[in-house]
């Protein structure tokens, strides 16, 4: 049995590699992207290389955080209004089973070994670790109020987790279940990222306006990070959803109601560029090899594709009510 | 569980207390689902000190709440006066204009910082406006901005305008007046509602309101909505479905602008709902909102300067970078010129956000919230 197994997994290596060798020569093997629409109760599916939706499937209430295992034969989806994660067959796109997630889960993420899944449990202000093999609760921990954000630092020993009314990034060291440090940000942080090298933490304060660029050593804020777009009133400056470039040189980071997303240098700080995309800008998500950047666009139910070498929006695909959330297949 | 667990201490521990001053609001209501709750108010209060206390965790500071419930009439300066001796300098009141005024001074001399969370009185924020005061609640003017710009987006111009007989409606009315002169509205006809006392609900009540509001609301002219000044709930609410002509009923019964709703759930609203409602088992109301939001800016300003003072958190909260997520869709922030709360104004129906004022194309030059209420140019405040 064991022999047979190996041998079937070799063959199915063989299979990859030999697709893997086609698409060096042949057009490049589709990457799919997945949409949460928040209002929709829906998943909308992307074909990356038509660029264009080729399924939408229905979820459960006020699907809005979403995340693949590592081998992307599973997602995870949080129900916000079903108070649950459901966990979705990439394959079929049925749902085959739940997370334990406590009430209205809302943003999660996976450990770098893809073997926990971090969600912020808002009534308990507790952070959340979910084996992802079992599907149990492993461990909690106390945060501020109304946890959201989560982060893992690459080495996987830090988790960060964001709390939105009191306004803070917790550091905490999870191994060991201690907590490092509690930084105050500016208010209602929602989105927490690492730089590729783990070398600083991101977090965006939706309500603030900033990104606060964090020493994750040092624990302390090194820069802040604003944007004024010409034109604009900065109320509706909202950043949300930050995701780093392949190279780690650009930062992204979608601004809410201003409707952009901006580019910024990581070395520097500086803002370099203001892309246009569509309405209400949640979420972002790059494709393996970075070149293109998606951005969730709830207002105008649609997902703007961003060029990443040209710094251009390429398209924009229509997909359902609200989108929230992407996650993209890494094959 | 968590014993373990120990954050990262700041230096000293703080022990910030505040005191809550607040008139209780009459039970004559129109609908019995609106009758004051037994913690209005001071429940806003508790709430946020539960959450400055989580975010306390992490510092070493810690809120507690000392609560004075009065009786209409009673006077404030004796619970006032008991708390100033007991060290406290943080009030957030719920307390008509004049006790207002008169709390401000009594306390100006110990340097206590008062919170205004329940007066809408534009005179608190102009010519009667005191250095030692913040405002949470929306003053009249903002709210009737809130609501004549939305009637402005929706076409409706032409106003019948129904007033009480009591001394905050004709206040009520005359920022209506204003918000129609502001936004281009034209009051086709006004009329005042008498109160002639007695009792809002009775067993056949409602045969009779079916009479009487027809016959009062005839022989207007032409009007495309009527709206209501009535703030002690003599008529207003009796209004909607009972006008002579058909017309949708605004102001203070309808579509009413206020600074919360128990119903509000947008911008992770539906947050702050379930967290109050698990407390106190009901839904949070504008004074609870009010109150609320004037202990988070002293939570927020006591831990960003990690200071107890009165003036060090007076200074943070009127300073550039100061705002409060408020769950409105946007970051309040306090006017310098005469410290209110810049917010935006909910339009609801009580089963949901209808709308949120300001409406898209009512422009101002620094802030679009500015559009509400009396602005900078206009003010008769002086803080000294």
């Amino acid at each position: 049995m064991q022999t047979s197994l190996k041998r079937l997994a070799r063959y199915a290596g063989g299979l990859a590699l030999l697709a893997s060798l086609g698409a060096l020569s042949g057009p490049a093997q589709a990457l799919t992207a997945y949409i949460t629409n928040e209002k929709g109760n829906s998943i909308s599916v992307i074909d990356l290389d038509k660029l264009e939706v080729t399924r939408t499937v229905k979820t459960g209430q006020r699907p809005r955080g979403i995340a693949l295992t590592k081998d992307d034969a599973l997602m995870f989806v949080c129900l916000g209004d079903d108070d649950t994660i459901a966990v979705i067959d990439t394959k079929t796109l049925k749902e085959v089973g739940e997370l334990p997630s406590g009430p209205d889960p809302e943003q999660l993420r996976l450990s770098p070994d893809g073997k926990l899944v971090f969600v912020a449990n808002e009534n308990d202000a507790l952070l959340t670790a979910i084996d992802v093999a079992t599907r149990k609760v492993v461990s909690e921990f106390p945060v501020g109020v109304e946890p959201e954000g989560v982060a893992v630092s690459p080495d996987g020993s830090i988790v960060v987790n964001t709390s939105e009314t009191t306004s803070m990034a917790h550091l905490i060291d999870w191994k060991n279940k201690k907590s490092v440090a509690n930084i105050l940000v500016p208010p209602r942080p929602r989105y927490a990222e690492y730089t590729k090298d783990g070398s600083e933490l991101w977090v965006s304060s939706e309500v603030g306006g900033t990104i606060s660029v964090i020493d994750p050593v040092k624990h302390v804020i090194t820069h802040t990070i604003t944007f004024e777009v010409p034109g604009l009133a900065k109320e509706l400056i909202q950043p949300v959803g930050i995701r780093f470039s392949a190279d780690g040189k650009l930062g992204f980071v979608a601004l809410g109601p201003a409707n952009r997303v901006a580019v910024i240098d990581q070395a520097t700080k500086k803002v370099i560029k203001y892309l246009l995309v569509g309405q209400r800008v949640w979420q972002l998500e790059l494709t393996p090899e970075g070149k293109y950047l998606l951005s969730t666009n709830g207002v105008s139910n649609d997902v703007s594709v961003i060029d990443v070498a040209a710094l251009k929006v390429i398209k924009s695909i229509p997909v359902g009510s609200f989108p929230w959330g992407v996650a993209i297949s890494k094959q | 569980m968590f014993a373990t667990v120990v954050p990262p201490a700041a230096s000293d521990p703080l022990a910030v207390k505040v005191g809550v001053i607040h008139e209780t609001h009459s039970r004559e209501t129109i609908s019995i689902l609106d009758i004051p709750p037994v913690d209005d108010f001071i429940a806003g209060a508790r709430m946020a000190m539960d959450d400055n206390n989580t975010t306390g965790r992490f510092l070493d500071q810690s809120f507690s709440v000392v609560d004075a419930k009065l009786a209409p009439g009673e006077d404030p300066l004796a619970p006032l006066k008991e708390m100033l001796a007991d060290g406290v300098r943080f009030f957030i009141v719920d307390l008509p204009a004049a006790e207002v005024l008169a709390v401000a001074d009594a306390a100006r001399s110990s340097g206590a910082l008062i919170f205004n969370a329940g007066a809408p009185d534009d005179r608190l924020r102009e010519e009667d406006c005191r250095a030692n005061v913040i405002h949470t609640a929306p003053t009249r003017s903002m709210l009737t901005d809130g609501l004549a710009q939305y009637l402005i987006w929706k076409q409706w111009r032409r106003w019948l305008l129904v007033v009480g007989s009591h001394q905050e409606d004709q206040l009520l009315a005359e920022a209506y007046r204003q918000s129609a002169k502001k936004f281009g509205a034209k009051i086709v006809n006004e009329r005042v509602y008498q109160d002639t006392g007695g009792g809002r609900r009775s067993d056949s009540g409602s045969v009779q309101v079916q009479r009487q509001m027809p016959v009062f609301t005839q022989n207007a002219p032409d009007y495309d909505v009527l709206v209501a000044a009535d703030e002690n709930e003599v008529f207003a609410g009796y209004l909607p479905y009972r006008t002579w002509d058909p017309r949708p009923v605004v102001g203070s019964a309808g579509l009413r602008p206020v600074s919360w709703d128990p119903s509000h759930e947008l911008w992770g609203a539906a947050q702050l709902q379930s967290r109050f409602q698990r407390l106190f088992k009901r839904g949070m109301n504008a004074r609870d909102n009010q109150a609320w939001e004037a202990m988070r800016l002293i939570g927020d300003a006591v831990a960003h300067t990690k200071s107890a003072d009165p003036k060090t958190i007076h200074d943070d909260i009127l300073s550039p970078g100061f705002a409060l997520g408020a769950f409105k869709g946007q970051a309040l922030t306090v006017r310098d010129w005469n410290q209110q709360l810049r917010q935006p104004i909910l339009l609801t129906d009580g089963r949901g956000t209808v709308s949120v004022s300001p409406q898209e194309g009512f422009l101002h030059q620094t802030s679009q919230l500015d559009t509400l209420g009396f602005d900078r140019p206009e003010t008769k405040c002086k803080l000294h």
